[in-house]
C-alpha cells in the first residue's frame, strides 16, 4: 500500500499553518524563528514530495529542498545574531519592546 | 556553459572580485577604519560592473546561461540603473559612516555584495535561482539595516525587516513549492508551458500567484506587505535606507515582472487586476500616512511606498501598446526614481549629520544656512512630486499613460489624485525651508564633503537631464521591454 501524495500535502499545508500562527500569535523572537523555520519545513514536505510523485527522474527537487535547508541555516545565523544585539540593548527579546520607531 | 558565456557574466564575475577585494583591502591596511580604501575599491568595481552591464546591452545579447540566469536587455537595464545607485550611496556615505561603526571595511564589501545579490535576482530564470537570489538580498540587508551595533534605532529596523522578511520569505517558497507541484518545473518558460498545457490547475495558479507575490510585495513594498519599510527606512543608518529604498526596491519590481510575464501568462488578467488592487492600496495608504509625518526621513519612507505604489501601475497596466507598454513605464519610472530617492535620501543624511535631527523643524529657514543644499533639496522633492520638467514627470507620464492606454481608468484616476495629495507633502518641506523661520540660529549647514557633494550634484543634474533630454531614456527602455515581447502580450 502507497500512501497517496494528497497526505503528504495536507501535512505540509497543516505544519505551514500551525508555523504562520507561531509567527502572528508568538511575541518572543525565538519562538517567531522557530515558527519561520516550521513554514520551511512545510515547504520541503512539498518539495519532496512532489519531486517523488511528479518528476522522480529529475533531481531539480531535491537540489531546492538542500537549498531551501541551507539558506534557512543561513537566515536563523543572522536572526539569532540581531536577537543577540537587540537583548545586549534591552535586555529582552520581545517584540512587544521594539517600539523605539513608530508613526 | 562555455568560456564565452562567462563573457555574459562580466558584470556579476566583477562585483564577486570587488566584494572580496573591498575585503581583502580591510584585511591587509591596519589602518582602514574609516573604510576609505575599501569604499574606493567597491566604487571602482561598481563603476567597471556598470560599464560592462552597458556594453552588454549595447551589444544586445539575449541569452540564457546555464539555463538558470537571462542574459537580456532587461536584466542588463537593472544591472546597470542598481550599480550606478549603490555606487552614489557609497561615494556619499564615507564620511557620514565614519566613526559610527569601527567595521566600515565590511560595510563598503555587503554593499557590493547586496548589488551582486540584485544582478543574480534580476537575471533568475529558475525558480530556485529566484528564491536564492531575494534570499541572498534579504541577507545582506539585514545585516546592513543592523550595521550599527548599539545603536537602538539601527538594530530595531534590522530585527523587524528580518522577522517581516524571513517570514515573507517562507510564503514566497510555499508558493513556489506549489507551482512546482503543479507543473513539475523549475524553469519560469518551462512552467509557463505546463500552465498553459493543462489548464486545469486553475485555482493551484492562483494560489500560487498570492503566495508569490507576497514576497515580491515585500521586497518592493507593496501595502499590505509593506510594514517593515517605514520603521526599517527610519532607522536604517541613512545610507542603507537610500540603496534599501531604490537599488533593492528596483530587483523586486524586476523578478515580480520576470516570473509573472514568463510563467503565468495564462493567469494575466488575474495578476493584472490584482496588483492594480494592490497599487491603488499602495499609494493611498502611504500617501496618507506619510501626510502625518513630523520627520523628514520617515515621511520619506512612506513617500518611497507610494512611490512603489505608482511603479506597480506600471506592471498592472502591461499592455502591447508600441509608446505605453507598461513595462517601459516600469522601467522609465525606476530610473527616475533611483536618482530622485537616492538624491532625497541623502539630502536627509547632509542635513541629519550637522544639524543631528530629522525633524522637520531642523529643515525651517535652511535657505539661509545652506542654500546650495535647500536647491537641491527642492529639486528631488519637485522631481518627487512629479512637476516637469524634472525625471519625477517622465516616469509618471509613462505609467499613467499605459494605464489609461488600458483602459484601467479608475487605477489612472486614483494615480492622478495621489500624485496631488504627495504634492501636498513635498511642498510642505519646500514651505519650511524657505519660509519658515528657525527658533534659534541653527549651524550652517554645509554639503558635507566632497564625497556626498558630488554624489548630489549628480543626482540632481541626472534629474533634469532625464527630465528634458528624455529621449535616449525612453528609447533605451523601449529596448529593454524584451520580456513583453517574448510573452506576446
Amino acid at each position: 500500500m502507497t500512501i497517496p501524495l494528497t497526505w503528504y500535502l495536507i501535512l505540509s499545508a497543516a505544519l505551514f499553518a500551525i508555523g504562520l500562527f507561531g509567527v502572528l500569535a508568538r511575541r518572543n523572537a525565538i519562538a517567531i524563528l522557530i515558527g519561520v523555520e516550521l513554514m520551511l519545513n512545510a515547504v520541503n514536505v512539498n518539495i519532496l514530495a512532489f519531486w517523488r510523485y511528479i518528476r522522480p527522474d529529475d533531481p531539480s527537487g531535491q537540489v531546492f529542498a538542500i537549498i531551501v535547508l541551507t539558506v534557512a541555516a543561513a537566515e536563523a545565523a543572522v536572526g539569532l545574531a540581531l536577537f543577540i544585539s537587540i537583548y545586549r540593548t534591552r535586555r529582552s527579546i520581545n517584540v512587544d519592546h521594539l517600539d523605539a520607531l513608530k508613526g | 556553459m562555455n568560456i564565452s558565456d562567462t563573457l555574459f557574466l562580466a558584470p556579476e564575475l566583477i562585483l564577486l572580485l570587488t566584494g572580496f577585494a573591498a575585503l581583502g583591502v580591510d584585511l591587509a591596511l591596519r589602518r582602514n577604519t574609516d573604510g576609505r580604501a575599501s569604499a574606493i575599491v567597491a566604487l571602482v568595481g561598481l563603476l567597471l560592473a556598470f560599464v560592462a552591464a552597458l556594453n552588454l546591452a549595447a551589444s544586445g545579447v539575449n541569452a540564457v546561461i546555464a539555463s538558470t540566469m537571462a542574459v537580456d536587455a532587461f536584466a542588463l537595464f537593472f544591472k546597470a540603473v542598481t550599480t550606478i545607485g549603490v555606487a552614489l550611496v557609497i561615494l556619499a556615505s564615507m564620511n557620514y559612516m565614519k566613526g559610527r561603526s569601527k567595521y566600515l571595511g565590511e560595510f563598503y564589501a555587503l554593499l557590493v555584495f547586496a548589488t551582486l545579490a540584485i544582478s543574480i535576482t534580476v537575471s533568475a530564470t529558475n525558480l530556485i535561482l529566484v528564491y536564492l537570489g531575494i534570499e541572498f538580498l534579504s541577507i545582506t540587508s539585514y545585516i546592513l539595516a543592523g550595521f550599527i551595533r548599539g545603536d537602538k534605532l539601527s538594530e530595531e529596523a534590522a530585527t523587524k525587516y528580518f522577522l517581516y522578511g524571513a517570514t515573507a520569505g517562507a510564503v514566497m517558497l510555499y508558493g513556489i513549492s506549489l507551482l512546482y507541484g503543479a507543473t513539475g518545473a523549475t524553469d519560469l518558460a518551462a512552467v509557463g508551458r505546463a500552465l498553459s498545457a493543462s489548464g486545469a490547475n486553475f485555482y493551484l495558479g492562483i494560489a500560487a500567484i498570492i503566495f508569490l507575490v507576497v514576497g515580491f510585495g515585500f521586497k518592493a513594498t507593496w501595502v499590505p506587505f509593506h510594514h517593515w519599510a517605514p520603521d526599517t527606512y527610519d532607522g536604517a543608518p541613512t545610507p542603507v535606507t537610500a540603496y534599501l529604498s531604490t537599488a533593492s526596491k528596483a530587483a523586486g519590481f524586476a523578478v515580480a515582472a520576470r516570473v509573472l510575464i514568463i510563467a503565468m501568462p495564462e493567469f494575466a488578467t488575474d495578476w493584472t487586476n490584482y496588483l492594480a488592487a494592490l497599487a491603488i492600496l499602495t499609494m493611498s495608504v502611504a500617501n496618507f500616512v506619510a501626510l502625518k509625518q513630523r520627520s523628514v526621513k520617515r515621511m520619506l519612507a512612506y513617500s518611497s511606498v507610494a512611490h512603489a505604489g505608482y511603479i506597480l501601475i506600471g506592471l498592472a497596466a502591461i499592455g502591447s501598446d508600441p509608446t505605453f507598454n507598461g513595462l517601459n513605464g516600469l522601467l522609465i519610472y525606476i530610473i527616475a526614481y533611483i536618482f530622485t530617492n537616492v538624491g532625497a535620501f541623502l539630502t536627509v543624511m547632509a542635513v541629519e549629520r550637522q544639524a543631528h535631527s530629522n525633524d522637520i523643524e531642523a529643515y525651517a529657514g535652511l535657505v539661509r544656512r545652506a542654500p546650495a543644499l535647500t536647491l537641491l533639496m527642492t529639486i528631488f522633492l519637485l522631481s518627487l512630486a512629479g512637476i516637469p520638467p524634472t525625471a519625477g514627470f517622465i516616469g509618471k507620464f509613462f505609467v499613467l499613460g499605459a494605464a489609461v492606454q488600458q483602459d484601467m481608468l479608475v487605477l489612472a484616476a486614483v494615480g492622478a489624485v495621489n500624485v496631488v495629495i504627495a504634492a501636498a507633502y513635498y511642498l510642505n518641506v519646500v514651505r519650511y525651508m524657505f519660509f519658515v523661520d528657525e527658533e534659534d540660529e541653527g549651524p550652517q549647514i554645509s554639503l558635507g564633503g566632497a564625497g556626498l557633494g558630488s554624489a548630489l550634484v549628480i543626482c540632481a543634474i541626472m534629474v533634469f537631464v532625464i527630465g528634458i533630454f528624455a529621449q535616449p531614456f525612453i528609447t533605451w527602455a523601449g529596448q529593454s521591454v524584451n520580456l513583453v515581447i517574448a510573452a506576446g502580450f
